[in-house]
């Protein structure tokens, strides 16, 4: 109750205070404006560029596996050197994989490779080729859109037939019909049996649709008389992942008759290694954005210790009045803390009212919100920064004689 | 068990490399329901002793004991509470908060005694009644006369029923009309059983006390009560 009664009168003060001094106040708040406005604009980014991976990343699937000759992401020069030297996966290595793996609900061996591809007097360059098998409309998690997939037998039999993507069908055959034309990748001449859904782009670095699938078989007789495949493996089910990959290693080790002891000469690469790399990113943007932050938000609390020291010595008489008829150390001291707080409130507030419609404008580049927890954080932070910048002066104002605070005029 | 104790009293202060000796070894007894004032010419300790008595200030040496508490050994939270409780202050320069009614300024003590908001209502409005301000309670200090002024002062001592009245001058920024009606109301609270100390350099306003204390030099030059 007491302490109800005491906070109640130091805030009425602080609010007092405050609006006294609108202008001052105002002025003084600047520094915590632009410090909140980075603190959110840095959080909704932050948060945006995630859910812009997440979105992209989703394609790789969390159940696949992808066994390849190279690691995704390789820490030095030396280690790339070294898995440069590694042997290809054979096409023999593929068929055995297939045949030995029981955690796996698919296997797609593919490969790929860049080509221009024409349909009557249109082309289009650097188109990616994908060779792979029927397995891969699993592993990949891809949906047709028109026509249909790969038959098993198609893939590893002769037949010159393709599934083209989204992009590249509208691109090429801008509203002829697409299934049952015939289209050239290279030189060679292939009949089209499907269009895939649209993906949308790869961390906005490449379209997914700007592709062409054909079967394996004709893309290494046509293209790479000596392919280095890679395999896509869905595993059964997503909790036996760490299972999956260890038969996996276990098996590609057999095939590839690693010695015991030697390091694996293959790769099994998965979704989270680049969630891994990402973090170390995004780590590192907010870790500079952290630095930016405090430093605005540094100046901005120097500006209100500045404002508050005034505001004690202005007010010395006020505080000797206030402990002669009684008031406590603490009183005196939560007064000015509550003053400092409800100035740098204030410049919380109005960061957050500049920040979303900047945040509406970083909406064009990036899927942003200014999320509830951030204007939470906003106004945290700029709570603790009144805190932290009032400590001192009123730390003064509390141990003020009050003979003395009396005698000020 | 008298009211305030005080005992072999010292109070020394540090000017730059001098020690003032503002009170030295100074006894002193006041019962309850005394008026006293206070004299002395400037430099006598009397505002020094003030401040000891209404416990904004502590003793360098000797034992005060104000309504049987040893005030001499509490810190500065304690003599607080001690000074909420127990004392109330009528300041020459009445002291008021500025920007603050009438009203608030005497609800203030309530404040920091924790007094909820409605009780707090009650008194005040009942303090300002007793000093003949009932139609003044939202006015502001620099709205209202000296007279007034000081009145609101008493009030806000006497809100939260404290055994000591203490005032300093309270008629030092008042003409002499004024001050004859501000020494009224003191003539008035004494009849009805308060503890009043009232420190001045006025012959004619220390006579309105039963009790003339006469500082010199840190000491007391002489104690007799006032033949009416």
């Amino acid at each position: 109750m007491r302490f109800w009664i005491e906070l109640q009168e130091a805030l009425l003060i602080a609010w007092d205070a405050v609006r006294t001094n609108k202008l001052r106040a105002g002025l003084t708040t600047l520094g915590i404006v632009v410090g909140i406005v980075t603190v959110t604009l840095m959080g909704t980014a932050i948060q945006g560029i995630n859910r812009a991976f997440k979105q992209s990343i989703s394609m790789l699937g969390t159940d696949v596996l992808y066994v390849q000759r190279c690691d995704w992401f390789i820490d030095s020069h030396a280690e790339w050197l070294k898995q440069q030297r590694r042997r290809e996966i054979t096409w023999a290595q593929v068929k055995a994989l297939e045949r030995q793996l029981t955690l796996a609900k698919a296997v797609a061996p593919f490969v790929d490779i860049r080509q221009t591809v024409k349909y009557k007097n249109r082309s289009a360059s650097t188109v990616t080729i994908i060779g792979t098998t029927d397995q891969f409309l699993e592993t990949g998690g891809v949906g047709i859109d028109e026509g249909r997939f790969l038959t098993a037998e198609e893939a590893e039999g002769g037949r010159p037939v393709c599934v083209v993507g989204a992009q590249t069908a509208t691109n090429l055959f801008k509203g002829d019909p697409a299934v049952g034309s015939r289209i050239y990748v290279g030189d060679h001449s292939f009949e089209v049996i499907g269009v895939l859904e649209k993906q949308g782009d790869f961390l906005g670095a490449f379209s997914l649709d700007n592709q062409v699938v054909i079967p394996i078989r004709q893309l290494t007789t046509h293209f790479m008389p000596f392919p280095d495949y890679g395999i896509q493996v869905k595993v059964i089910a997503q909790d036996a992942l760490e299972d999956a990959r260890e038969e996996l290693r276990g098996v590609m080790r057999k095939i590839r008759r690693v010695r015991p002891g030697d390091e694996d000469d293959f790769a099994v690469n998965q979704q989270d290694q680049f969630i891994k790399t990402f973090g170390r990113v995004t780590g590192i943007i907010a870790t500079v954005g952290l630095f930016i932050t405090g430093l605005s938000l540094f100046v901005g609390g120097i500006g209100i210790m500045n404002i508050m020291f005034v505001s004690v010595a202005e007010r010395t008489r006020e505080i000797g009045i206030r402990k002669a008829i009684g008031a406590k150390r603490r009183n005196i001291m939560v007064q000015f803390l509550l003053e400092a707080m409800s100035i740098c409130l204030f410049g919380g507030l109005i960061g957050l009212a500049l920040a979303a419609p900047l945040t509406f404008a970083l909406r064009r580049l990036m899927p942003a919100t200014l999320s509830l927890p951030l204007v939470g954080l906003s106004l945290a932070v700029s709570l603790v920064v009144g805190v932290v910048a009032g400590f001192l002066p009123a730390w003064r104002a509390a141990r003020l004689e009050p003979v003395e605070a009396l005698r000020n005029e | 068990m008298s009211l305030i104790r005080l005992e072999h009293i010292s109070r020394h202060y540090k000017m730059g490399v001098e020690f003032i000796h503002a009170l030295e070894d100074l006894s002193l007894l006041i019962e309850r329901g005394e008026y006293v004032a206070i004299m002395g010419p400037s430099g006598s300790g009397k505002s020094t002793l003030m401040n000891l008595i209404g416990c904004l200030d502590t003793p360098t040496a000797g034992i005060y004991e104000l309504n049987g508490l040893n005030v001499s050994e509490m810190d500065d939270n304690q003599l607080a509470e001690v000074r909420n409780r127990e004392i109330g202050f009528v300041f020459q320069t009445f002291n008021l908060l500025p920007r603050a009614t009438a009203l608030r300024n005497v609800e203030l003590p309530l404040i920091y005694a924790g007094v909820p908001a409605e009780e707090r209502r009650r008194l005040a409005l009942e303090a300002l009644e007793r000093v003949g301000l009932a139609d003044r309670i939202n006015h502001r200090p620099n709205e209202m006369s000296g007279g007034q002024g000081q009145r609101v002062t008493i009030a806000r001592a006497l809100v939260n029923r404290p055994s000591i009245l203490l005032a300093d001058e309270p008629t030092g920024n008042l003409d002499s009309k004024t001050g004859l009606e501000i020494m009224a109301i003191f003539a008035g609270l004494s009849q009805s059983g308060h503890t009043i100390i009232l420190v001045t350099h006025e012959e004619d306003v220390a006579h309105c006390a039963q009790r003339i204390i006469r500082l010199r030099d840190g000491r007391i030059a002489s104690d007799e009560p006032v033949r009416k």
